[in-house]
């Protein structure tokens, strides 16, 4: 069944906090293998100017799998568990770099919906602060889901 | 933020130092793990072939957090990566063996910015295939 367009433009956010800590940011460094040492040690991340040890730039956009997917597990929006989506394109921006002891929020707009030939493809922005209300970070994702497009619901 | 490339020192057209990274399926697990991103094409083979992917592949994601590395490793400092675009026109096919996949990361600067930033476009290959376009990572220099 084909996307449901009545998504584009609606928004989410939640009032849950998702707290950085320093082993969070420690095993994703290692699931990537960056070990950078701003990663792990708060000395060398201090002598770079940072107040604790940094995330890599693509940490924020795991946030997505905590508060951004809403829309894959709501049934009117249409997508099924099969066939599985892929990931078309990324887009990060950060206003500071994320690091251990950010309180963070995200909001996830929903931007658009579009038939690419037999897919269809659709767009996430996830914009990601600190409680206390400081940009953070903003991601976009843009995500096909195969096969889906001009087919009719049930 | 404390890059140790000088804005003053790079041109339009200066490259980034060539970086290679093996892709190993122990990774792809590692990275479903770290990200919460189990999406079965990226662990389990019957789920990838059954969607028309020759094998399991690695997460968009991942694939340019490698690449992005490049710059950070480059400039000393990963807060200096001020962001990153970056389309996944080719799957990154990571194969269950002890060899996986090669990438290839290969950067160069392609505009000079305000505020000692620059803009790096970047070419990431596996197998000799584009597997990441448009790739551009922007950068605060010192």
């Amino acid at each position: 069944m084909s996307l449901n367009r009545a998504f584009i433009g609606r928004s989410q956010s939640w009032d849950e906090v998702y707290e950085v800590s320093r082993e969070k940011i420690r095993d994703y460094a290692l699931a990537t293998g960056d070990m950078h040492p701003a990663y792990t040690d708060a000395k060398v991340a201090r002598s770079l100017g940072y107040p604790d040890v940094i995330a890599p730039p693509s940490f924020a956009v795991m946030l997505f799998f905590r508060y951004g997917g809403w829309p894959l597990y709501d049934g009117t929006f249409g997508k099924k568990k099969a066939p599985v989506c892929v990931h078309r394109a990324q887009r990060a921006t950060h206003y500071r770099p994320i690091h251990a002891g950010d309180r963070l929020l995200q909001t996830t707009v929903v931007n658009d919906v579009t038939d690419i030939g037999p897919h269809e493809q659709f767009t996430m922005t996830h914009e990601i602060s600190t409680v206390e209300g400081e940009r953070v970070c903003t991601i976009v994702n843009t995500i096909i889901s195969r096969g889906t497009a001009g087919v009719e619901g049930q | 933020m404390a890059s140790r490339i000088r804005y003053e020192d790079v041109e339009v057209g200066t490259p980034v130092p060539p970086c290679e990274f093996n892709v190993l399926r122990v990774q792809l697990l590692r990275f479903c793990g770290a990200c919460s991103d189990y999406t079965g094409t990226h662990w389990n083979e019957r789920i990838a072939k059954s969607v028309g992917l020759p094998d399991v592949i690695a997460h968009g994601t991942f694939t340019i957090a490698e690449a992005v590395r490049m710059v950070s490793d480059w400039i000393g400092d990963p807060g200096a990566v001020l962001g990153y675009e970056a389309t996944f026109c080719n799957p990154v096919v990571v194969p269950d063996d002890d060899r996986g996949a090669m990438l290839h990361v290969m950067g160069v600067v392609e505009e000079k910015l305000d505020a000692k930033r620059v803009v790096l476009r970047l070419t990431v290959k596996s197998r000799d295939i584009k597997v990441v376009s448009g790739a551009r990572v922007t950068a605060r220099l010192s």
